[in-house]
């Protein structure tokens, strides 16, 4: 004898294909998404660890923490010879410089004549620029590539960063971001 | 025959171009490439590499990855093993920078939780299930 079949709600029917309809716009959503390849530093609000990094040109002192610890906004620019974003932006720095705003750069994994090629062709924001060969400077600030910039205000606290090169169009956040460190 | 000179020609042109992506030039940190003198630690610091991520190529473990950055992140993890520290001290440092997605292996953390208890949920989810089962299948034993 054949038991008839249990009787169903009719949402019991439908639930399977809920589910996978569910699922497959969930694929979907994550295919046409842009992807968000940035890895954002954790370490905003936090104060810059100890470091003392030698000069990387000749013209310039090099850069160590106690060089934040002055009272002043400053902007940390990490950066390198080698990085082709870092020259799109180097207009951007040299306005910022004009106005005032003082940039430190910390150079990773570059050479010295790079560096003052680099400097010669672009110009040369810089106050000061440290040379950080191995990076452990930007390990220990949780910068993940090059350019950032993070704006440190006057006690040496890391107040926000900026990942890849600062446009025109990023400039007004820049400097409001330096004015909310300088309060 | 004329086909396959063409692809070579393609692939020696391919070798020849400069890379798309600028690399530095300066030679690879100390222990990028180079083991650990002490086997034991040695083998600490690749335990500890190969579950941390490359955050320039982001699906590799910095073990795996040629990036200069990964590099550079091998020999701090060396270094900082060599000079005595814990493999777990140095994860949770770069935790402290990067986030938990800086590391492969799960952190035990709240909302992790309820990943682990589903394997729970659904063995209990099933047993229940098997039990009306198996009674129902169970009675028209004796009607037969």
């Amino acid at each position: 004898m054949i038991e008839p079949a249990p009787k169903r709600s009719g949402l019991a029917i439908w639930l399977p294909l809920i589910l996978f309809g569910g699922f497959f716009a969930l694929v979907i959503w994550g295919l046409v998404r842009p992807a968000d390849r940035e890895v954002a530093s954790a370490f905003i609000g936090k104060p810059l660890p100890q470091f003392n990094l030698e000069a990387a040109t000749e013209d310039r002192p090099g850069l160590a923490t106690n060089d934040f610890k002055v009272g002043k906004p400053k902007l940390l620019n990490v950066f390198a010879s080698w990085c082709v974003p870092c020259a799109i932006e180097s207009p951007q720095l040299a306005a910022l410089a004009r106005q005032g705003v003082e940039i430190d750069g910390v150079a990773i994994r570059d050479r010295r004549e790079d560096l003052a090629r680099f400097l010669a062709t672009n110009g040369n924001p810089f106050a000061r620029i440290g040379k950080d060969d191995l990076s452990q400077v930007q390990l220990a600030i949780g910068s993940s590539g090059v350019p950032e910039t993070f704006v440190i205000d006057g006690k040496g606290v890391i107040r926000y960063q900026h990942i890849g090169e600062i446009r025109e169009e990023d400039m007004p956040l820049i400097l409001a971001k330096l004015k909310e460190a300088g309060q | 025959m004329k086909h396959l000179f063409t692809m070579l020609a393609f692939a020696v042109l391919a070798l020849l171009a400069p890379p798309l992506a600028a690399q530095d030039l300066l030679p690879p940190a100390p222990y990028a490439y180079k083991q650990l003198e002490d086997p034991a630690e040695e083998a600490k610091a690749q335990a500890l590499m190969e579950t941390l991520r490359c955050l320039k190529c982001q699906s590799q473990a910095i073990s795996d990855s040629d990036a200069p950055m990964a590099g550079d992140m091998r020999h701090q993890v060396r270094t900082r093993i060599k000079a005595g520290e814990d493999p777990e001290a140095i994860r949770a440092w770069l935790i402290e920078r990067y986030g938990d997605y800086v590391s492969y292996a799960p952190q035990n953390k709240p909302i992790m939780w309820p990943l682990f208890a589903a394997p729970l949920v659904i063995l209990l989810l099933a047993a229940i299930l098997l039990r009306g089962r198996f009674r129902k299948s169970a009675k028209p034993e004796g009607g037969e």
